[in-house]
């Protein structure tokens, strides 16, 4: 590994998730109500693992950050105002709708197409990176699709760490069952990395960063080709915000001793 | 009437895994009277072959190689799209797990099929049907495909575990895998640092810690090490399992307190995990929305807090105590104690 990696992320908008949402049927399917008029944020999984990809890219030198993101371009924009403030990265804009009801499948055509397009795309350094959920459709499932069809079969799910070892191998840390971390080793790229949320805080907003993004941010977003993606073959019987709603009990004279009593009666029923 | 497959690879000791039974259930709703398979993978899957006797399963489908023995993408994928082709199945359904989770999207595009996920709910009226969660449990909805095949991950609690009702065990049929050479090596799992593990996923209680007991207290100055104390004791005494909001775990980005035994691990809500525990327990915790989507499996919601206006307690839980975290928690930690040495 002397030239760096190509670090491609995967990543979208979705709600500001302060959002209140409420489905509506459309022609197209289901959609949300008001959903262009609904702040975006990047999607926070996505948001991690470009975090993530920044800072591996800033320790391995040679290594370039490519941002491919299917969403509707004046949402893209809105997004990116703020995203390319945080880290180094060339975008990849691909114009279509951004919704959780759209298919994955049909993203990940399109997503694979654009990944594979990219200039110099060298799988001897490519690392395709994502979140293993997102905040919409929130199947986990996109990354896998595309990384199948780039054909890269060492791919890694709820991944909390990446470390580069001595000749080039990746120490992977994903999370299983029970709190714990499954460690693997693969002898380097290409491999697929879908992140939970790891330990890295976000970074703070850098105006130069900015700037010097900015200057290919803005055209790449003018020359996005249309990318429509569909609900494909489902068949939405119903959609509808689950029922909620509680009668809580607010207790506010009591004395600790009384609501210890209590709850850990409360704890001890079965 | 469907034919569906249930997959699963089995645990290290060849046993079935935690939820392949309530996933049998889902796919026999879905099969809707028609047959249903069981496909196993892993080093050796004698253990789990047996519990399947008397299951009502028509034929099991297995895939032994020590390369199945931990989960790793390209021999689980390998391996379950041979299973999955060789059973022919219009329906292949798995219980929603770390390693099912990895590989059955790259699964359902190696057989020509779609996939859903984080199924919650399943029905045959008019043909297989199944409910999932959107934008992280805050729409739910139902749906059908017209592809097949159509891989299905279902999530715990989907069904009631399937129970043996007698009956000759089901034929085997041995599938060969040709399992490529393995790039990636799996050298272990690592635990937490802390030495002590808070996440106890068969706990009958989550509790939740939120950024209020890093925060300035009455007399004008945090007590974290007081807290730290206070909720370790409390995870002892009660067994429960520790979830954290979001602005907890994230102090440790910001260089402010953190508990060392609290990590993004923790996490509930919009960013972190929705467990299901039969009951909750929230303290100092203020979030709205993004919180609360944590909470949707807990059946029984009890919070305490200072707010009495909270916008996560009102509405989410079923009792806010309105009162100081540190005083209640001792005391319950004294009774805990007090219950466990009587």
């Amino acid at each position: 590994m002397t030239a760096g990696y190509q670090i491609v992320v995967l990543g979208s908008v979705v709600p500001d998730p302060l959002q209140t949402l409420e489905p509506v049927a459309t022609p197209q399917g289901p959609a949300l109500k008001n959903e262009a008029m609904l702040p975006a944020v990047l999607d926070p999984w996505a948001a991690h693992a470009l975090f993530e990809a920044a800072n591996l890219a800033a320790k391995v030198p040679g290594s370039k950050v490519t941002l491919v993101s299917l969403g509707p371009k004046a949402k893209l924009q809105q997004v990116m105002m703020a995203v390319a403030q945080k880290v180094p990265l060339e975008l990849v804009a691909l114009d279509g709708p951004a919704g959780g009801f759209t298919d994955a499948h049909e993203v990940a055509v399109r997503l694979a197409a654009a990944v594979k397009a990219l200039p110099g795309l060298d799988r001897g350094r490519l690392l395709l990176f994502g979140g293993w959920e997102s905040a919409s459709r929130g199947a986990g499932v996109t990354l896998q699709l595309v990384g199948e069809r780039l054909e890269i079969h060492d791919q890694f799910q709820g991944v909390d760490q990446i470390a580069v070892q001595a000749g080039g191998a990746l120490e992977i840390l994903e999370r299983v069952e029970g709190g714990k971390h499954q460690v693997s080793v693969v002898a380097g790229p290409p491999a697929v990395l879908g992140w939970a949320t790891g330990s890295l805080p976000e970074p703070k907003n850098n105006p130069q960063i900015g700037m010097a993004n900015m200057r290919q941010v803005m055209p790449a977003l003018q020359r996005a080709p249309a990318a429509p993606v569909g609900t494909a073959g489902v068949e939405f019987l119903s959609v509808a915000v689950p029922k909620a709603q509680r009668e809580t009990r607010i207790v506010k004279d009591a004395s600790p001793d009384e609501i210890a009593r209590e709850l850990v009666e409360w704890i001890s029923q079965d | 009437m469907e034919d569906v497959l249930l997959l699963a690879p089995v645990e290290l000791d060849g046993a079935l895994p935690k939820g392949a039974l309530e996933a049998l259930s889902a796919a026999r709703v879905l099969a809707a009277g028609g047959p249903v398979q069981v496909a196993l993978l892993g080093a050796s899957v004698g253990p789990a072959v047996q519990a399947l006797a008397g299951l009502g399963v028509a034929k099991v489908l297995v895939a032994e190689d020590p390369a199945l023995a931990d989960g790793r993408y390209a021999s689980d994928a390998a391996a379950a799209t041979a299973l999955a082709k060789a059973s022919g199945a219009a329906v292949v359904v798995a219980p929603a797990s770390s390693r099912t989770s990895r590989v059955a999207a790259g699964v359902a595009e190696r057989i020509g099929g779609r996939i859903d996920t984080h199924v919650a709910q399943v029905s045959a009226d008019g043909g297989a049907a199944v409910a999932r969660w959107y934008y992280k449990q805050r729409i739910e909805a139902k749906l059908r495909r017209k592809e097949r095949p159509w891989v299905l991950l279902v999530d715990p609690g989907v069904a009631p575990a399937a129970r043996a009702e007698g009956g000759a065990a089901p034929p085997v049929e041995r599938v060969a895998v040709s399992i490529p050479p393995p790039r990636t090596e799996v050298t272990g799992l690592r635990a937490p640092a802390s030495g002590e593990q808070t996440i106890r996923p068969e706990a009958r209680l989550l509790f939740v810690a939120g950024a209020g007991w890093t925060k300035k207290q009455a007399d004008g100055k945090p007590h974290p090490e007081r807290a730290e104390g206070l909720i370790r004791g409390f995870l002892r005494a009660s067994g429960a399992s520790l979830g954290s909001s979001k602005s907890l775990v994230d102090q440790a980005g910001e260089g402010q307190k953190v508990f060392a035994f609290m990590s993004h691990l923790n996490q509930v809500g919009q960013t972190g995990a929705t467990p299901r525990h039969p009951k909750g327990l929230a303290t100092c915790c203020h979030g709205e929305e993004p919180h609360v989507v944590g909470w949707r499996f807990i059946r029984e919601r009890r919070a305490v807090n200072l707010d009495p206006a909270c916008g996560w307690a009102r509405g989410k839980a079923d009792v806010l105590y309105v009162a100081d975290a540190f005083a209640v928690m001792e005391r319950m930690n004294a009774l805990l104690e007090a219950k466990k040495g009587g």
